[in-house]
C-alpha cells in the first residue's frame, strides 16, 4: 500500500513541477508592454505603396542601420490627421507635432554585447528581411512585446516556443541561432566577429 | 580578409601626454574609478615613465605606452583561460577578450608577462549625464571580469560595414585606426598590417632600431617599438640594470 502511496506522491510531485517550469514560469518570466499606437504594416504596404522594408527602415551609407524610423520619417506623410483612427490622432498629437520621437518597442533589439549588421547580412550575404523577422512586415496587428523581467530582453530573442522545438528559422534569436545559420553558410567569425 | 594587425611605437616621439590613454577610455567605455589605485584601476593603455638609472646630467627619461601585445605564439593568456574567454582571431591577429565570458578567475592577469589585462573591481560607473556620451559599439564590463585592448574592434566592425555597403570584402585602411594611433599628437604610434610586407609599419617593425618587449619568451607579440636610443632599447631585456628603474609614469 505504502509502495503505491509513494508512487503517487512522486507523480504528483513530478507533474506539480512540469506545470511550474513549462506552464507557470513562462508566464510569470515575461512582462508584456503595449507598443505606444497601432502601428500597421499591412496598411503601409497596401495603402501608401510602401513596398521596401528599407523604406523606412534604412541601411545608411556608412553601413549603420536606422532601425526604426525616426518621427520625421511619419511627418512626411502624416503632417496632418490622414483618417479617423485612434492610432492617428495618437501620433499626430502626441509625437509628430510635439516632434518627440515615438517610443516604439524593439521587438528585435539584441542585448548590448552583440554586434549584428544589417549591412553586412544584406547588402554582402544578401538575406531578405523575412529570414530572421518573418512576415512582420505583413502583418494586420501590433504584437504585444513581451520583455524578460530578469535579463529585460525582448522575448523574441528567445522565440515564442520555450521548448524551441520544432521551431521555424526565424524564431529565436539566440547566439545558437546565428550560429547555426552561419554553419549551414560555412561563415566563421571569431568571438569577437559578433560581440562587441 | 586576412591580416596580422601591429604597431609600431616610436619611443623616441613619444612625449608622455596621456593624449592616448584617454582617447582608449573614451572610445572603450573605460570607467573613471576614482577610487581606484594604480593596481586597481583600468588603463588598457598605461603610459608608463622609464629612465637610464642616471642622475644629472646624464641622465634621461622616455615613455613606453604599454597595451596588450597581441601575442602571436602561445599566447599566455589564451593558455591558461579555463573559459576559452581569449582567442587569437585567423582573420587579424588580434587577439580577443571577451569580457562577457569572463569568470574573473584572474589567470590570463598573472600569465600576462606585460600587465595589460585589469580586473573590474567595480561595477562600472561614469559622472551623471557622461553615460549618454558611451561609445554604443562597445559593451560596458561588468564587475568581476577582466579586460584589455582588443584593439578598438569597434572601429574594425564599423570599417567591415562600411565594407558591405560599398560592395566591398576587404576594408578600406584608412577606416581601421585604434583611437590611440588617431589621438597621438606626435604621431608616435603607426599601425598597420605586419602581414603585408608593402606595409610601412611591417617595415618599420624590421629596421634595426626596432625592439619588442620581452621577445626572448617567445610569445611574439604584435607590438613593436622603435628608439635610437641605445638605453630604451636594453629596458626590453628585462635582466638589464635599467629594468629595475622602471616605475609608473
Amino acid at each position: 500500500m505504502s509502495k503505491w502511496r509513494n508512487s503517487f506522491v512522486f507523480a504528483f510531485g513530478l507533474a506539480v513541477a512540469l506545470l511550474l517550469g513549462w506552464v507557470v514560469f513562462p508566464r510569470v518570466l515575461y512582462s508584456q508592454k503595449h507598443q505606444p499606437l497601432d502601428f500597421l504594416h499591412k496598411t503601409h504596404a497596401e495603402k501608401s505603396g510602401v513596398a521596401d522594408c528599407a523604406e523606412c527602415h534604412t541601411i545608411r551609407e556608412d553601413g549603420t542601420f536606422a532601425g526604426l524610423p525616426a518621427v520625421e520619417k511619419c511627418a512626411g506623410c502624416h503632417s496632418e490627421r490622414v483618417g479617423e483612427s485612434k492610432a492617428e490622432a495618437i501620433l499626430v498629437d502626441s509625437y509628430i507635432k510635439p516632434g518627440h520621437d515615438t517610443p516604439w518597442l524593439a521587438y528585435a533589439r539584441q542585448p548590448a554585447n552583440v554586434w549584428f549588421s544589417h549591412a553586412i547580412h544584406v547588402k554582402r550575404a544578401n538575406l531578405s528581411c523575412t529570414e530572421c523577422h518573418s512576415t512582420y512586415g505583413e502583418s494586420d496587428r501590433v504584437r504585444v512585446y513581451e520583455v524578460n523581467r530578469i535579463s529585460g530582453y525582448s522575448r523574441d530573442i528567445w522565440g515564442h516556443s520555450m521548448s524551441r522545438l520544432r521551431r521555424a528559422p526565424h524564431e529565436g534569436m539566440k547566439m545558437s541561432d546565428c550560429e547555426e545559420c552561419h554553419k549551414q553558410r560555412n561563415v566563421e567569425v571569431g568571438c569577437l566577429g559578433c560581440h562587441q | 580578409m586576412s591580416a596580422r594587425y601591429g604597431m609600431v611605437i616610436d619611443v623616441d616621439r613619444c612625449t608622455g601626454c596621456g593624449a592616448c590613454m584617454m582617447a582608449c577610455a573614451a572610445e572603450n567605455n573605460v570607467p573613471a574609478l576614482p577610487q581606484a589605485t594604480a593596481r586597481t584601476g583600468l588603463t588598457p593603455l598605461l603610459v608608463r615613465k622609464v629612465s637610464n638609472g642616471n642622475n644629472g646630467e646624464t641622465r634621461r627619461e622616455a615613455f613606453i605606452p604599454i597595451m596588450c601585445m597581441h601575442c602571436e605564439h602561445d599566447t599566455p593568456c589564451v593558455k591558461v583561460c579555463p573559459q576559452q574567454a581569449v582567442e587569437v582571431d585567423e582573420a587579424t591577429g588580434i587577439v580577443m577578450q571577451m569580457a562577457q565570458r569572463c569568470l574573473g578567475c584572474r589567470y590570463c592577469m598573472t600569465a600576462c608577462p606585460y600587465h595589460a589585462r585589469y580586473f573590474n573591481w567595480w561595477d562600472p560607473a561614469w559622472p551623471p549625464g557622461m553615460e549618454k556620451s558611451l561609445n554604443p559599439g562597445v559593451a560596458v564590463r561588468m564587475r568581476g571580469v577582466v579586460e584589455k585592448c582588443n584593439l578598438c574592434h569597434a572601429r574594425l566592425h564599423s570599417a567591415k560595414e562600411k565594407a558591405a555597403v560599398a560592395g566591398k570584402r576587404e576594408i578600406d585602411p584608412a577606416d581601421y585606426v585604434p583611437a590611440c594611433v588617431e589621438a597621438c599628437s606626435t604621431n608616435a604610434i603607426h599601425f598597420g598590417d605586419l602581414g603585408d610586407a608593402n606595409d610601412p609599419v611591417s617595415k618599420e617593425a624590421h629596421s634595426p632600431q626596432a625592439f619588442r618587449l620581452l621577445a626572448r619568451l617567445g610569445t611574439e607579440p604584435k607590438l613593436y617599438y622603435k628608439s635610437n636610443e641605445a638605453w630604451v632599447r636594453a629596458l626590453a631585456e628585462p635582466n638589464s640594470p635599467q629594468a629595475s628603474e622602471v616605475q609608473r609614469g
